[in-house]
């Protein structure tokens, strides 16, 4: 080429002139491209990448999945589901024209919908609808309106509905627990909310996920004592008890006596915890932890052991308690008939208000006082469980001679049902008490400490099985195949004025077996209606009915041969060693 | 060995070398091969630029099967045909550019385009082509270097369609067609005291230029460039966007389809003035690099032809083509990376846009005939 004549016009500087453009002014480009590209100047590729990335990308939070909290054997008593809450942005949205399609998806008109952007007008977030069901809501999001988005959560369900509902209480909407042991163990279900990073558009769609920045840490489950089949069982004869009485309220909490586990806890009313519209708190309120009532005669139990500490008495002392009333002060107290003189296990048997008053006015209050609070009763059981009772045991610097009588049979104190069951399971501890859980723990705790002696309990035990049996005011609360004790209290209501006439709470506080004791169950039905409100009438067949069930369900095997048409083809050796106490099974 | 043996004798030679296929075709494979990189590379960089829209792609490469037919078409005859046509030519570029005026259609407040049939174009678009072969028409009969009279004669030729298609308004197209023209006259040999003149005057002028003749939007492009931080969501905001894109690129670059300025909407006019914008995030500075060179060597092939062509009109001819599409390139470079006012000059042969390419690749069968009217004389 370069062989080609050059009658060129065109001068040598002007050639170069032209090549010197031609390399100065890319040069110039490079540099500048370099400079943004590549360089790290003060305005150069970081600040441009950082701000590249700030129109794209974006953080969000990964919500935390919340601990399941199941029963003793892993049921689930409380789940968290994916859901999907949708937003809006009410400044995108109210450009759309035609808001038919998405009124119609979140069953509203569209002039609702449109009357709604208009009052969050100077907002950029509202929620439209929270926690649809995932299909639900990707059906909405596919349609693409403008400024709809959709937010993943979780939502909480709860399998076993109301017959857990009050002890193991709610979340709200945001995934926070406000009752109950959601409450209660809140920081320990929650877990940790990640974050991940996303790329969004101008328009501000989201259009992939560049990756998790920090995962999620997921909260850590919580395992309960209670046993959801002792569970059910128990909710089922509370209604069956609140439809047979017609009483407004109760409650019947079953505790392991060695473990000190709450295997079950069921109140009357109800609610709902998955559909929480039109609740109330007298639904809401676990009875057998906030609620403190009187506990009337299940009290002369300790009475009992009061007397017997002392060692002025034993089980066998006779006691005079004719004609049958004995006054005290300006009250009389008076027993259904005149027992004439009796032996204080009797008293028990009987419930007399006679043979413990004449006890109570001989130990003075302060014994009573002292095996009462050794037995917890006026303390925090200290569950930890949101609303908890201490209940409450006088302490007076004078006492008249009607208040140390009135002490003895458990009127002018106050406990919970739990703390009943709690303070009863010393009996069947061999006198040791051991401390109240929720949560499962499987064996007995090392930390329970000894109040009465295991001879003083075995005592103790003797007479509520009495009160049982044939004399006793509870043989509606014996359990076929099995010996069982308890004892009955029927208190009146305290309402404006004082004690009421015609209100009762009918209590029972029981053990079974008698023999080698597994749990202690109390039942406490509020304003029983009839002619069967007392605490033989009212309390006790329920926990012949529950015992019945939860010894079934715990696999204790019977004491007592089951009747004869039964065991014909059971070999004699299997039927000998249970034959002692074979008189009662009638 | 064998083939030694089958050689015509050394005497014959010449008669042996019959043309080649591609000097027969009028093609300069090396200016054709360089424009086919260009094409393929411009392609792919259009199918993200777009939004991936395959649709934008298939008709971007519609027009290029355009451009050509029209490059084999123009390339195809005689430079000394194109020179007694010029006058012609010229003609009916100011009568289009005066048809736009009256019957003209338009947008956005500017009005550039002829509709013919349902066939939309920019009729400045053609006097792209049309000035450089003008000027050197007139040029080449005079003697030269130009003596004042001719010069005076040219910048008239250049004034004319030049203030028309300002009236359009158009000021980039208007300046870059302007230029076109004085590249002829400076190729001709332009006398220094000439050129120093007309800086002297650029410089007293722009004064009353900046207050009496810029329109508004023009001003407001200059500013914006000076500091384009001071309207972020208004005039600033295609700098800021594309300089953003350049530099989040890197060296490596965010990989194709992956640029997060140009694939989210953020980045404006992607896929056609600001493309380059899109190469820079998604290829990095090797992209960058890798396009400035196809340019490069394009317009070197392009100076090579016209150095070297036969005719004093095919020398400027061809010379001014290629310092023009020099100026397209470096000015749109410029622009996007902000050394330069934003004035809508798309990258020639990678931005969307149909016409550009047609006369572009017209533009390049100019060269091509002008390198083979060299070539031929060789044989």
């Amino acid at each position: 080429m370069s062989r080609a004549p050059r009658k060129t016009v065109i001068a040598p500087w002007r050639f170069y002139l032209v090549v010197i453009a031609l390399l100065a002014l890319p040069t110039l480009l490079v540099g500048r491209v370099l400079s943004l590209q590549v360089l790290d100047t003060d305005r150069g590729r970081s600040f441009l990448q950082n701000q590249g990335d700030l129109r794209s990308v974006r953080n969000a939070e990964i919500p935390a999945y919340r601990g399941v909290i199941s029963d003793r054997r892993g049921e689930p008593l409380a789940v968290s589901t994916p859901v999907i809450s949708l937003w809006t942005d009410p400044a995108i949205l109210a450009g759309v024209e035609d808001l038919s399609a998405l009124a119609g998806a979140l069953e509203t008109t569209p002039s609702a919908l449109r009357e709604r952007l208009d009052n969050y007008a100077g907002k950029r977030f509202i929620y439209l609808q929270r926690h649809l069901v995932p299909v639900a809501a990707r059906d909405i999001l596919a349609l693409r309106i403008p400024g709809v988005y959709g937010k993943r959560e979780y939502r909480r369900f709860y399998p076993a509905g109301e017959v857990v509902g009050q002890l193991v209480g709610f979340t709200n909407t945001d995934g926070a627990g406000i009752t109950g042991l959601e409450l209660a163990y809140d920081e320990w279900l929650k877990g940790v909310p990640g974050q991940k990073q996303y790329i969004k558009d101008l328009h501000g769609d989201a259009v992939r996920d560049i990756g998790v920045l920090e995962p999620a840490r997921p909260g850590k489950d919580l395992r309960l004592s209670i046993d959801l089949r002792l569970q059910y069982l128990h909710h089922q004869e509370l209604q069956r008890a609140m439809a047979l009485t017609g009483a407004s309220a109760g409650t019947i909490v079953t505790l392991d006596s060695h473990t000190g586990e709450v295997l079950a806890m069921v109140n009357h009313p109800v609610y709902n915890p998955n559909s929480r519209r039109g609740i109330t708190p007298a639904q809401t309120r676990n009875r057998a932890m906030t609620d403190m009532y009187e506990p009337g005669s299940t009290m002369k139990a300790f009475t009992l052991v009061a007397a017997l500490e002392s060692g002025r008495y034993s089980t066998e002392t006779l006691i005079d308690t004719s004609p049958g009333r004995i006054r005290v002060g300006r009250k009389v107290f008076p027993d259904p008939r005149d027992y004439g003189e009796i032996t204080v296990s009797r008293i028990i048997e009987k419930s007399s208000q006679v043979g413990v008053t004449r006890i109570a006015l001989d130990l003075g209050h302060q014994p009573i006082l002292d095996v009462f609070a050794r037995f917890g009763i006026g303390s925090m059981l200290a569950t930890g469980f949101p609303g908890e009772s201490a209940g409450l045991l006088p302490n007076r610097e004078r006492w008249s001679d009607v208040e140390k009588a009135t002490l003895a049979f458990g009127y002018g104190l106050t406990a919970t049902p739990l703390q009943l069951a709690h303070a009863y399971s010393a009996f069947a501890n061999d006198g040791i008490l051991q401390p109240v859980s929720l949560l499962a723990t499987g064996q007995p705790g090392t930390d329970g400490t000894r109040i009465i002696s295991g001879d003083l309990a075995a005592q103790v035990l003797t007479v509520l099985q009495r009160v049982t049996e044939e004399h006793g005011t509870a043989r509606k609360a014996q359990v076929p195949g099995y010996h069982v004790g308890g004892k009955t209290g029927t208190v009146h209501k305290v309402g404006p004025g004082g004690y009421q006439d015609n209100k009762y709470i009918a209590l029972f506080a029981g053990i079974a077996p008698i023999e080698d004791p597994r749990f202690v169950t109390v039942v406490i039905i509020n304003e029983p209606q009839g002619e069967a409100y007392g605490g033989g009438a009212a309390a006790a067949p329920v926990f012949s009915r529950v015992a019945q069930g939860t010894l079934r369900l715990l696999n204790v095997p019977p004491e007592v041969p089951a009747p004869a048409e039964l065991t014909v083809a059971a070999p004699a050796s299997h039927t000998s060693g249970a034959i002692p106490r074979a008189e009662v099974s009638g | 060995m064998g083939d030694y043996v089958r050689q015509l004798p050394e005497a014959s030679a010449d008669l042996a070398r019959r043309p080649s296929l591609a000097l027969r075709l009028h093609i300069d494979v090396p200016l054709l091969l360089l424009l086919l990189m260009l094409t393929c590379f411009g392609l792919i960089v259009l199918y993200s630029a777009s939004g991936t829209q395959l649709g934008a792609v298939v008709r971007q490469g519609q027009y290029f099967v355009v451009g050509y037919v029209a490059m084999i078409v123009a390339a195809q005859i005689d430079l000394q045909r194109y020179q007694r046509w010029a006058p012609w030519f010229y003609l009916l570029g100011v009568g289009l550019l005066l048809a736009v005026m009256f019957v003209g259609v338009g947008a956005k407040g500017a009005q550039r385009w002829l509709d013919i049939g349902g066939f939309r174009f920019q009729p400045s678009e053609i006097l792209k082509l049309v000035m450089p072969l003008a000027v050197a028409w007139y040029l080449a009969s005079r003697a030269l270097p130009p003596r004042f009279s001719s010069v005076a004669a040219c910048l008239a030729l250049i004034a004319l369609p030049s203030a028309l298609i300002l009236s359009q308004p158009d000021l980039g197209t208007a300046l870059l067609i302007a230029a076109s023209g004085l590249f002829v006259v400076f190729m001709a040999g332009l006398s220094w005291r000439y050129i120093g003149g007309v800086v002297v005057a650029v410089f007293l002028s722009a004064w009353p230029a900046w207050i009496y003749v810029l329109k508004d939007y023009q001003k407001q492009r200059i500013l914006t460039l000076l500091n384009p931080e001071s309207d972020k969501l208004g005039a600033g905001w295609n700098i800021i966007q594309s300089k953003t894109a350049i530099g989040s690129g890197g060296w490596e670059g965010k990989g194709w389809l992956n640029g997060t300025q140009s694939q989210l909407d953020f980045l404006p006019e992607s896929h056609t003035d600001f493309i380059i914008a899109v190469l820079a995030e998604e290829f990095g500075l090797r992209g960058v690099l890798a396009l400035m060179g196809i340019y490069l060597l394009i317009i070197l092939r392009g100076f090579w032809i016209g150095f070297t062509a036969s005719t004093i009109f095919g020398r400027m001819v061809a010379g001014s083509l290629t310092l023009t599409f020099f100026v397209y390139v470096f000015v749109n470079m410029g622009m996007v990376a902000g050394l330069l006012p934003v004035v809508g000059v798309p990258l020639p042969l990678v931005s969307a846009g149909g016409t550009s390419v047609v006369t572009l690749m017209a533009g390049f069968g100019l060269l091509m005939a002008a390198s083979t009217e060299q070539r031929g004389l060789l044989h």
